[in-house]
């Protein structure tokens, strides 16, 4: 499977049953539309993989940035159809929840939540439950992903790389998680851990953009005379 | 590759339009348009983020209806090629990483190419399959207004005026909602001067006086440039003027006026870069080309000067793909480098990059 997220920094990921055999991931949040394209080439070059080798592609659906986030997303779809496969999208949030699932376990943390950057002062979240079966961590989404201010994060331990942007509006924040971004490494793992269990995977890959374009419908025009 | 005859996709998304076309050498086999014009009707004007949403959701299904409609596979490709700029950034930028999936998908080269270039591409693509010498172009649309020369459309374009200011399909736009007119204000514009008086308001020619002008031997600092801006507030100051007075504003008279001054500098500085830079031919574009007394002025003017005027059918005037593929065509027939998939979407790609060339 190829995965691919672009809602936080830009990454792609190869792997087979959950096991990342490569990945790719930018250090910064702005270069997704260069950076994919070139990291989907040489990660499968370097596999000696084809579009034919592969079975799905798997994308992120957010929530994230709009521009970076709607890169990734005719990124996938666009392998997707040019190579005949479907196209599942998970939400990102679920990425780095699984990522952290281990570490919530050990904590005690039966409920938490992930936390990244929106930008304008405001933070995307989403809450999970997780336990543990035989197979391994599972996460349980409690509800959709959200927008809004630091304050309207539930009361739950806070991970992910926008725990730490807001100290004084946001003190759950479970410290040593600043650099936890969305990864298309952890998405693929996430997605395996539904696969697994039998269940299918969303061939939805709609962006979860969760605000409106800010274009308001103008009133009456700016007048030229006083 | 077959470079004399080359299939190539264009791939279209700097403003309101996802444009797929696939041309086989100068031939247009599909020009596949899927436009998110009405959903910016209720704003007056594109919205960038409502662009760039439409982009992503239309890119797939585009792609799919062009392939099917000019009856070729993705493999049977010599070439893609993409308008990497200047357009709306967020736009720009959803056709590009498109493109690029495409490219590494298909492993077929990639051209990033600029959108005004492409707009005279679309000469290409008439029963000659060659451009003329001494060519020109004019470009009018909601987002530029721009004269060109075009020596070698491969390798030498040159900017020779531009508005400084608003487009003038932008300009038609902001006037239309002062007059009440409907979104887009060029079409709406157009159609209520067929009734009004086009000298009833002297409204402003903006950039022609003496000393933005000066003369062809000692050019001012805008000879060729043009400005919109002021006339957009000249009208509005005459519907207030209007409106403050308890009068009706007589729409058809200020349509009428508006759109004469629009069209005579227009007009006047094509006419003055054309004569002066050897243009022989002048090829039409943008979405305002379809406007009748924009088509009609500059065509007669023009012929005053023994300058024939091409205006291709609007499908191909308005943003389109298939434009950027007979660009991308031609590029391939000359055997110029592919641009790779490491650039990246340039919202203010200078003109005379007909092609980004490779990292």
């Amino acid at each position: 499977m190829l995965s691919l997220d672009s809602s936080s920094i830009a990454s792609v990921a190869l792997s087979r049953d959950g096991e990342v055999l490569s990945r790719f991931d930018t250090v910064d949040t702005r270069s997704h539309a260069e950076a994919l394209a070139p990291a989907v080439h040489d990660l499968m070059a370097e596999a000696g993989l084809t579009g034919t080798d592969l079975d799905a592609v798997l994308v992120g659906t957010g929530p994230g940035p709009f521009t970076g986030l709607r890169a990734g997303l005719v990124t996938g779809r666009t392998l997707g159809f040019a190579w005949a496969l479907p196209v599942h999208g998970v939400c990102s949030l679920d990425a780095a929840a699984f990522h952290v699932a281990p570490e919530a376990l050990a904590a005690g943390h039966a409920e938490f939540v992930v936390v990244t950057d929106a930008r304008r002062k405001e933070l995307y979240r989403r809450d999970y439950r997780v336990h543990e079966d035989e197979l391994g961590p599972v996460i349980t989404p409690l509800g959709d992903p959200r927008v809004g201010p630091p304050e309207d994060v539930p009361a739950l331990p806070c991970y992910g790389s926008g725990a730490g942007l807001y100290p004084d509006r946001l003190s759950h924040a479970v410290p040593g998680f600043s650099d936890l971004h969305p990864s298309a490494a952890d998405l693929a793992r996430a997605a395996w851990a539904i696969t697994s269990r039998g269940q299918e995977l969303s061939t939805d890959t709609s962006p979860l953009y969760l605000r409106d374009s800010d274009a308001k419908v103008p009133a009456s025009p700016k007048r030229a005379t006083r | 590759m077959n470079t004399a005859e080359p299939l190539v996709m264009g791939i279209e998304s700097s403003c309101d339009e996802t444009g797929i076309g696939i041309v086989r050498g100068t031939e247009l086999l599909t020009n596949t348009v899927s436009s998110s014009m009405a959903e910016h009707v209720r704003f007056g004007g594109v919205i960038p983020e409502i662009a760039s949403r439409a982009h992503l959701e239309a890119f797939v299904p585009a792609v799919r209806a062009a392939l099917h409609d000019a009856g070729v596979t993705l493999d049977q490709l010599d070439a893609i090629a993409v308008t990497s700029g200047p357009g709306l950034a967020g736009a720009l930028m959803v056709g590009v990483a498109a493109a690029k999936a495409l490219a590494v998908a298909t492993g077929k080269p990639l051209y990033a190419i600029n959108h005004l270039v492409a707009h005279v591409g679309v000469g290409l693509l008439d029963d000659r399959g060659e451009l003329p010498d001494g060519l020109g172009a004019l470009l009018v649309s909601g987002g530029h207004t721009e004269i060109l020369a075009v020596p070698d459309i491969t390798s030498d374009v040159r900017l020779l005026g531009a508005t400084i200011d608003d487009a003038a399909g932008e300009a038609y736009d902001k006037v239309a909602r002062l007059l009440g007119l409907s979104y887009p204000g060029g079409p709406a514009i157009d159609k209520a001067a067929k009734d009004g008086d086009p000298t009833a308001f002297a409204f402003p020619r903006g950039l022609t006086a003496g000393k933005y002008m000066g003369s062809a031997e000692n050019p001012g600092p805008h000879r060729y440039d043009m400005s919109f801006s002021g006339l957009k507030t000249a009208v509005a100051r005459v519907v207030e003027a209007f409106d403050a007075a308890d009068q009706p504003v007589p729409v058809a008279d200020v349509a009428a006026s508006f759109q004469e001054s629009v069209v005579d500098v227009i007009a006047r500085k094509t006419v003055l870069a054309c004569t002066e830079h050897g243009i022989t031919t002048l090829l039409m574009g943008g979405g305002v080309a379809a406007n009748s007394r924009l088509r009609e002025v500059v065509t007669a003017r023009c012929g005053e000067h023994g300058i024939p005027v091409v205006i291709p059918p609007l499908s191909l005037c308005t943003d389109n793909g298939a434009m950027v593929a007979a660009l991308g065509s031609r590029l391939v027939a000359q055997g110029r480098q592919p641009t790779g998939i490491s650039f990246t979407a340039d919202p203010g790609l200078p003109v005379s990059t007909v092609s980004v060339p490779a990292a």
